[in-house]
């Protein structure tokens, strides 16, 4: 419970979470203003919703929810002058595990997230948006009315703000506990006031079809914070930082087995999972050896120490360089991520040493995809159960010889089969961990034959 | 039911935030329900649908659906602790164990899914609950909206003391 004054590492880049932490800050408007808050918003009523658009096009900012889906082309799909209204809704349903980054930014710098917000209603022509917080906030959503409500005092939401002639409104909305939530089209069904199920694709974005049958954005608070940044910067200087289709800084938030977990902030790509592990976060417990990193919170693939990535990268001259490395020479960044076999997903890294059983880690996070499955799909609703009870029978001693097939046997007879991408985000676990760490698993099963009254 | 105007006030006022469709509401509304009287009734559920102009089964599948809504009464202090992969890294599962034996609540069975457990003096209940996001700080959990990182098995009776 001690809590702890978390200083940033000399090697971070501190944007977004610049006011983390820091000494003297507080998290109501004043402090705000003492720092130049809300000049940007000032900024962006100067120019018109459309540069706005093509700053955040050209700074390249890929989404940080989960997915990295880039930001400007996800705005780009808003035709201007449609005859429907626009919506937008930031997703602070922060859920996925090993992921805590979103939870600093409403607690400790809510007018950054209203500033981003305000600007990014304004480029896409939103005049209502909801911040969907998750449930389990309660004090996040009481921060967050009290911003909204002083920046409405302050004009900076309401009727032609700053005399822009532009109206909006932000509304707080919270959730109850279902990670399925997270899933926009999901959280869009739950706004509209039903069961969060997800809705089939096409229209693959609800910037087509979202809220109400409306046009809207839903975008994670991380990346409407950036928008903020990249007013001010212009999205050229911004797209410096990283490096390219990778640019901006990330915020990374890394737990398990390390000396120093906490949240950080680097420049995208600028720091190997190495570097992060034993530089940053001060190295493993003394006396044990690295064994796996889940890279982008639970639903990433795992990586295994014992493997070689051959990753592929391009070069300035425009090649494609084929390299090899180990994992911890793997720079945390989008693409390189996914040519290593898995994702940067949301930012949440899991630090795994020898000391850990693979087999009980995934019970784990099957247990926690058991029960956040919405239910709408068969494969899904089922196949996550049937994981979880034959782990659970691996962990409690009962395997059968023929689990370890049958358990990933499962997991590919869901990803791909379902609505939304919990399909994948449950099955990806499963896959590989059991690709990864096969021995573990079979010893673990290697008790019983099926139809040893194990059901 | 009897709604205190107070109560019904605030209704009103979280019903403004939704223009386009007052079925949006129906999870606030929910949250001012379980705020005020500590659980869902099957009262409330009609209210919410007459209020909302919804079929009862509307609201009902919402309650159902969201783990945190309750159809029975929480302990006077309700105990939420975080069952996933970081925390139980850190001793999430024993951090449940440690406030059952100190708060008097006696536990069937452990992992997730387990009925709500409560003290048999009725002062505090427990759940396991998923991923509560601040994972580098685990183990963490919640008693009523207060949140804790970081817990030791040791300041379990001290931060129960607290919550009398």
């Amino acid at each position: 419970m001690a809590s702890t004054v978390r200083t940033p590492h000399p090697r971070e880049k501190r944007i977004i979470f610049r006011n983390i932490d820091r000494p003297g800050w507080t998290n109501d408007i004043d402090c705000y203003f003492r720092d130049g808050g809300y000049a940007e918003l000032k900024k962006a009523f100067t120019m018109k919703p459309e540069q706005i658009v093509n700053e955040v096009k050209a700074s390249g900012l890929r989404g940080r929810g989960g997915a990295g889906f880039p930001c400007g082309v996800k705005w780009g799909f808003i035709k201007p002058g449609g005859p429907k209204p626009v919506y937008l809704i930031c997703n602070a349903d922060e859920s996925e595990p090993g992921t805590f980054k979103d939870r600093y930014i409403i607690h400790q710098d809510p007018h950054q997230l209203l500033e981003g917000t305000v600007i990014s209603c304004y480029a896409v022509n939103a005049r209502l948006a909801y911040i969907y917080i998750r449930g389990e906030f309660p004090l996040g959503a009481k921060i967050l009315e009290r911003a909204l409500a002083e920046a409405r005092q302050h004009g900076f939401l309401g009727k032609n703000i700053l005399g822009s002639g532009f109206d909006c409104e932000i509304y707080v909305h919270r959730g109850a506990g279902a990670y399925i939530c997270g899933e926009e089209t999901g959280l869009i069904e739950s706004m509209e006031g039903k069961r969060p199920y997800p809705r089939i694709k096409p229209p693959y974005f609800p910037a087509v079809l979202g809220l109400y049958m409306c046009p809207t954005i839903v975008n994670n608070v991380e990346t409407l914070c950036n928008v903020k940044h990249i007013v001010r910067m212009g999205g050229a200087e911004y797209a410096k930082m990283g490096k390219p289709n990778n640019t901006g800084t990330r915020l990374l938030c890394v737990s398990g087995d390390v000396q120093k977990p906490g949240y950080y902030e680097f420049e995208v790509g600028g720091i190997t999972l190495g570097e992060l592990i034993y530089d940053i976060c001060g190295g493993l417990r003394p006396g044990r050896k690295l064994r796996a990193v889940i890279p982008g919170g639970s639903s990433a693939k795992v990586l295994s120490v014992a493997d070689r990535y051959k990753i592929k990268s391009r070069q300035p001259d425009g090649s494609m360089l084929e390299k090899e490395m180990g994992l911890e020479e793997v720079p945390i960044d989008f693409d390189t991520l996914a040519a290593a076999g898995s994702m940067a997903g949301s930012g949440g890294i899991i630090v795994m040493d020898d000391s850990r059983d693979m087999v009980w880690a995934l019970n784990n996070i099957n247990e926690f995809y058991a029960h956040e499955s919405c239910g709408q799909c068969t494969p899904c609703r089922e196949g996550s159960l049937w994981m979880k009870k034959i782990t659970e029978r691996m962990v409690h001693g009962g395997g059968t010889k023929q689990d370890t097939d049958t358990l990933k046997s499962v997991a590919d007879n869901i990803a791909g089969r379902t609505i939304c991408a919990f399909g994948e985000a449950c099955a990806w676990p499963t896959q590989s961990f059991v690709a990864k760490f096969r021995d573990d698993f079979v010893a673990k099963s290697a008790g019983k034959e099926n139809g040893s009254g194990l059901r | 039911m009897e709604i205190p105007a107070e109560l019904e006030s605030q209704i009103d006022e979280v019903i403004t935030h939704y223009p386009v469709s007052k079925r949006s509401a129906s999870l606030p509304l929910l949250h001012l329900f379980q705020e005020y009287f500590g659980r869902i009734e099957d009262e409330a559920i009609e209210w919410v649908a007459r209020k909302l102009e919804l079929e009862p089964i509307n609201v009902l599948e919402l309650v159902t659906f969201y783990p945190m809504f309750r159809r029975e009464p929480l302990g006077k202090h309700h105990i939420r602790v975080c069952r996933t992969l970081s925390c139980a890294m850190a001793g999430g599962y024993q951090l449940l164990d440690t406030f059952c034996k100190h708060a008097n609540i006696v536990r069937e069975q452990s992992g997730h899914g387990d009925h709500l457990l409560k003290s048999t003096d009725g002062k505090y209940s427990i759940e396991f609950v998923e991923c509560l996001a601040s994972c580098g700080f685990g183990p963490v959990c919640m008693i009523d909206d207060d949140f804790f990182e970081a817990v030791a098995q040791e300041e379990v009776p001290q931060l129960l003391e607290k919550y009398q």
